[in-house]
């Protein structure tokens, strides 16, 4: 059954891609949107029907040089299962939405047939993405990574007769290597050190890599440490995170079922993911994770940062993106992986929803993305208005304090917040819950200037504005379903006891009678009844036995427990304030804050600085080598050489043209001759 | 079947025969006739060497399909392929069938044309499969004559610059290799390769006009043979003949010397460097892996600038075969898999990158990026083989390029760090140079007037594309084809290497105590 989740995907991508002119277009956009719920479908069942004990199932032989061995394979297990239902539920829901979406895409000429295309990226998107999600190796996993990375690619620059789409698509590979260039040395060095790049043998080796120094370019690193920074390198680029962000608000030049699809849920979430999956490995790396943190909790507020002054609808909802995605690394850092996972899950139902509601906006007001031309569209686009709500209510994270009643961001976001605390680490809590409140103010912003207020730019659109086909609201329904849901269904499985959390991902438990004798700290008051128990590589996460976070989190005090909860408050009053009550006040705040304004506003000049850093340079020196080096270095020895040397050979050989053929044969067969002549003569040496 | 070796490496030079004599006449009918011939021959070629590569043994670590007769002047013939050079035969085979297919469209002195590259064909397979020093020094060096005459009678405009270069390189290091062999004859007593992996060259340190030579003789003769090997390879900085050479060959011209050419010095510092020289190798490998990595950065950025979109592919060339040297000289399992697979896998991929820039070149008579634009809208299966090669070309995982590339770093990882970090920034430029190309040529709106009529890849077009592409995917994702077969010979390569090298450890202490 996981071989057909897999594999359904590709075969839709292959015969929708190549296959459309044999059967009709409209039919390969069927075959392939079918073959996608038919994997969504499998990936419930199996999601609902898995028992914790992870499997494997063996697909075909990959890579294999000497003690290197890789196979296609598919790992089973929790985390499998859930990334499983992610990933194939959203793509099959924007399948069905780009129907309507892309229905008459003002991009193309008549007659040009984009659709299939169109089809076929996004279905192989799935697989590469599944390829990843299912891997029991790092090199597969670097296949999907590097596959999802293509995909991505591939469509930010659909619209390939735009430039400025092309450069976002270039722009997103390059930066995307950057951390694969992260990526990729952690393989070698794990290679090298634990001589194997299967999981299971990189987790049960894990706490040997933790007393491990590796001597890696100019000093000794603790392995441990390095193979987990090297790969959080890899999954800063995957998921945007600070310094390696910059292509992800200009990958919203892709369609916007893109952006939802690749942008929002599933691909910019693989980063997370990997963090978690290596759980293993980064519970023995200390200071990585306190990497990790920093990172995460600097990317959640810059991006919010970023986020209140973005005018375009889309560029707003990726810095919100880019944020979230902060806060998933913010609890991985601490160790609460189950935590990150809780919210990619419901962070995955919300933004999906909200780029797709977005996409329904941007349809209805024929294509137009600048919010400053939208307004009052409440009335005009009801459903749409409705699912926005929904969306906000969760990426806001509105619920009823201190009870597990809320949206799903309610519930995930407060697990986060809670667990930095546990975790101690006040950086990471303060800047997650002041961006808690620019995360409220932004959207709210967002929903404000969108449907609320007067209308706004060409009237001609906005008296044309209507409601999307059923086929694009249908994805949105079923999204703000999970949008609502997600996070009280599941909060046990993932924030609850620990019992219930290692029973989800198939951790052993102990009783903590027993642990609690050994560990003096953990038979404090208030001590946890089970604690993870088991070896490294046993469950689909592990937390060292001295991880406490969760019951920690769980004890939290009041004030934090509800201080997400008034950020938020804070950001909704301010929006309404700014945007309902007083709407000329947030022009007059730009012109006397202009220099704050424009700082937020060129996104903290990241691009520009970039440039001048790394792009300039990289062309200044190619040129100097190929002019200088290649140019007056080398082939100007050369030529001075030759001038030396042709004349001789040429007044030798008499030809004046291609004389140096005949010279170069001449030598040849001179040089034999003496060969065969020192050979026949002194019969070699002996 | 005795002799199948002989028979494949002649085969193609009997056609050649054949058309030398029979053929008269430059009518359209001889020109017909000489185009079928060659590609006829070539194809059967290709068919015959099937049978070897289906009847060898991956286990047996010798040389297999030996043939061994003597020659004039007490000169033997000996032929025979083993795990390293057998795959580099049947690349051989399989891409001339389709230089010969892709040069469908020359009509200036076709039979002469075609007699050239079936001579190519002969020498090149018998480079790989000869088994004497003096029988492939002569395939070595006498498979550049074809190449000469290739690029200097049907190349373009500066044709007599870029072979007068190439020639200039090749031949220092010639000279110097015939010295080096006279050397190990007068040492060893045989020019019997297989004799000669087993013999042990002097490794003492000695002096030579007051310099100390760590490794003895056995460095210089490497030094010998590295100085023709790193031209052919080619191996910064004595690259820069292979740009010019690329630009003014024929587009067929470029595939062979970048899908076999490029290979043989590879090949040479497997069969000769590493088992004959293993100290001298091992006392030099810190040079070359960094000669490795900074060919795959200055040539990357160099890659980068380029207008001629030839030019640009012929760099990347020279930045993937920065990889083939790291790998080797990485000395261990991994590097040298690695690199003779990024060899093969670089055969297929640059083969199709040229013939990419042929296909452009035969439309529109230029080469400057900047006079395209827009290609996928009228030629979208040019779009889709182009992107599927600029993909490979970047190293993306699901193509060959990729195994080749990343196995090659991790077989350097082990042996120096720095050389692994600096070679992977080389997956960060590759996309660089790789993706602006594509997007140059093929994105963008088709606004140029000259653009508004061209034509989509013809049948014989993809004809030639779909093998190489098939390849391209077969071997990434199921790379045991190759390396079930390299495997076991890279291993006995690198176990008799390390074997030899504590052994002139050992004998060094000896010695000093």
């Amino acid at each position: 059954m996981e071989t057909i989740i897999l594999f359904a995907p590709l075969v839709g991508a292959l015969i929708c891609g190549f296959g459309w002119k044999l059967i009709g277009e409209t039919a390969g956009l069927w075959i392939s949107t079918g073959l996608l719920f038919l994997s969504a479908i499998l990936s419930w069942i199996v999601f609902f029907g898995f028992d914790g004990v992870a499997e494997k199932i063996q697909i075909l032989r990959f890579m294999e040089s000497g003690s290197l061995v890789a196979d296609w394979a598919i790992r089973m297990d929790r985390l499998t299962a859930i990334m499983l239902i992610v990933v194939t539920t959203v793509s099959a829901l924007v399948h069905l939405y780009s129907f309507g979406y892309m229905a008459d895409d003002p991009q193309w000429k008549e007659g040009e047939t984009y659709k299939p295309r169109f089809f076929a990226y996004l279905s192989f998107f799935t697989f590469a993405m599944l390829a990843l999600v299912t891997s029991d190796n790092l090199i597969q996993m670097f296949f999907g990574w590097e596959g999802v990375g293509v995909a991505s690619y591939l469509l930010i620059g659909f619209y390939y007769r735009k430039p400025s789409a092309n450069a976002a698509a270039i722009k997103a590979f390059v930066v995307n290597r950057v951390g694969d260039f992260g990526f990729s040395l952690a393989m070698f060095a794990t290679f090298f050190l634990v001589d194997s790049i299967k999981l299971d043998d990189v987790f049960a080796y894990a706490p040997t890599l933790a007393e491990t120094q590796l001597t890696f370019l100019w000093s000794e690193w603790n392995a441990a440490n390095l193979i987990a920074f090297l790969l959080f390198i890899g999954a800063m680029g995957k998921s945007a995170q600070l310094f390696l962000h910059t292509w992800l608000p200009d990958a919203m030049e892709g369609p916007t079922p893109v952006s939802a699809l690749i942008h929002a849920a599933t691909m910019v979430t693989a980063g997370v993911f990997l963090v978690s999956r290596m759980s293993p490995l980064m519970e023995f790396a200390p200071q990585a994770m306190v990497f990790v943190t920093v990172i995460g909790a600097s990317t959640a507020f810059f991006a919010a940062t970023v986020g209140l002054v973005q005018t375009d609808i889309k560029r707003v909802i990726a810095y919100s993106t880019c944020s979230q995605l902060g806060y998933m690394f913010v609890a991985a850092g601490v160790g609460m992986y189950s935590a990150a996972m809780f919210h990619l899950f419901t962070h995955a139902f919300f933004k999906a929803l909200l780029f797709l509601g977005a996409g329904s906006v941007i349809h209805a007001m024929h294509h137009e993305q600048d919010m400053m031309n939208y307004g009052g569209l409440r009335k005009k686009i009801p459903y749409t208005f409705w699912a926005m709500m929904i969306g906000t209510l969760a990426i806001t994270g509105v619920g009823i304090p201190l009870t597990q009643i809320g949206f799903a961001g309610f519930l995930s976001k407060d697990a986060i917040i809670e667990s930095a605390w546990a975790g101690g680490t006040g950086y990471g809590f303060w800047l997650l819950v002041s961006a808690a409140a620019m995360t409220s103010f932004y959207s709210w912003r967002l929903i404000f200037l969108t449907f609320f207020g007067k209308a706004r730019g060409d009237k001609h659109t906005h008296d044309h504005a209507h409601e999307s086909p059923m086929t694009m609201l249908i994805p949105l329904g079923v999204l703000s379903l999970g949008a609502v849901f997600a996070g009280m269904i599941w909060y046990g499985n993932f924030f609850g006891h620990a019992d219930e959390v290692a029973e989800f991902y198939g951790i052993p438990v102990a009783e903590a009678a027993a642990e609690g004798a050994e560990d003096g700290a953990a038979a404090a008051e208030g001590a946890p009844h089970y604690v993870f128990a088991g070896q490294p590589g046993e469950g689909a996460l592990y937390m060292a036995p001295d991880n406490h976070i969760l019951e920690d989190a769980h004890a939290a005090p009041i004030w934090v427990k509800v201080s997400p909860f008034i950020a938020m408050l804070g950001g909704l009053v301010l929006a309404v304030w700014f945007y309902i009550v007083n709407p000329s006040l947030p022009g007059r705040l730009a012109e006397t804050q202009r220099p704050l304004y424009l700082f937020l506003k060129n996104k903290w000049y990241f691009d520009e600085l970039y440039n001048v850093i790394f792009v300039r340079p990289a062309i200044g020196v190619g040129r100097l080598f190929w002019r200088r080096g290649d140019g007056n270095v080398i082939d100007g020895f050369l030529n001075g050489v030759a001038m030396g040397i042709v004349p001789f050979f040429t007044r030798l050989t008499g030809r004046a043209q291609s004389g140096y053929i005949f010279t170069y044969a001449f030598w040849m067969v001179l040089g034999i001759a003496a060969l065969v002549t020192w050979m026949s003569i002194g019969g070699g040496a002996q | 079947m005795d002799n199948l070796l002989s028979i494949v490496t002649f085969l193609p030079t009997l056609a050649a025969l054949i058309l030398a004599v029979f053929l008269r006449g430059h009518d359209e009918a001889a020109n017909r006739n000489a185009r079928w011939v060659a590609l006829f021959a070539t194809t059967a070629t290709f068919l015959v060497s099937l049978f070897i590569l289906f009847g060898f043994d991956p286990s047996n670590t010798g040389f297999q399909f030996v043939e061994q007769a003597d020659w004039l002047l007490g000169l033997q013939y000996k032929m025979g392929v083993d795990g390293i050079s057998i795959l580099f035969v049947m690349l051989t085979t399989f891409i001339m069938p389709l230089t010969i297919l892709a040069s469908w469209t020359v009509t200036v002195r076709v039979k002469e044309y075609m007699i050239a590259f079936l001579v190519l064909e002969t020498l090149l397979i018998g480079v790989f499969t000869a088994l004497d020093l003096v029988l492939f020094y002569l395939f070595f060096e006498g498979g550049l004559i074809p190449m000469f005459l290739i690029i200097g009678i049907w190349g373009g405009k500066n044709r007599i610059y870029a072979s007068f270069k190439f020639f200039l390189y090749t031949f220092l290091g010639s000279v110097l290799m015939l010295v080096a062999l006279v050397a190990m004859f007068a040492d060893a007593g045989t020019t019997d390769i297989e004799t000669l992996m087993a013999h042990q060259f002097g490794s003492e340190t000695f002096s030579v006009l007051g310099m100390q030579v760590i490794g003895g003789m056995q460095t210089l003769l490497f030094l010998a043979f590295f100085a023709s090997f790193a031209v052919k390879l080619p191996m910064w900085p004595v690259h820069t003949w292979l740009p010019d050479a690329h630009v003014e060959a024929p587009a067929a011209g470029s595939v062979v010397l970048a899908a076999i050419l490029l290979k043989l010095g590879g090949y040479g510092f497997l069969r000769f460097s590493l088992p004959m020289f293993p100290v001298g190798s091992d006392v030099l490998a810190p040079l070359m892996l960094w000669l490795g990595a900074i060919a795959i950065v200055y040539t990357s950025l160099v890659a980068l600038v380029q207008e001629d979109m030839k030019k640009l592919i012929a760099y990347t060339s020279v930045a993937h075969m920065g990889f083939v040297t790291i790998g080797i000289f990485a000395a261990n399992q991994q590097g040298v898999d690695g690199a003779i697979f990024q060899m093969i896998s670089h055969g297929f991929i640059s083969a199709a990158l040229f013939l990419v820039v042929g296909v452009l070149y035969d439309r529109m008579h230029t080469r400057e990026i900047d006079a395209y634009g827009g290609l996928a809208i009228r030629m979208p299966a040019f779009a889709l083989i182009f992107m599927l090669f600029t993909m490979a070309n970047l190293g993306l995982p699901g193509t060959s390029g990729f195994i080749g590339e990343f196995l090659t770093m991790f077989g350097a990882f082990q042996a120096n760090t720095w050389v692994a970090f600096v070679a992977a920034t080389g997956v960060i430029l590759s996309a660089s140079y790789a993706l602006w190309l594509y997007r140059r040529l093929v994105f963008g709106d088709l606004i140029k007037e000259s653009l508004k009529t061209i034509a989509d890849l013809s049948g014989r077009e993809k004809a030639i594309f779909a093998p190489l592409a098939v390849m391209t995917l077969l071997l990434g994702i199921y790379p045991s084809l190759v390396t079930d077969i390299i495997g076991p010979t890279t291993t006995a390569l690198i176990a008799n290497y390390d074997t030899a090298l504590n052994a002139a450890e050992t004998a060094t202490q000896h010695a000093s105590n």
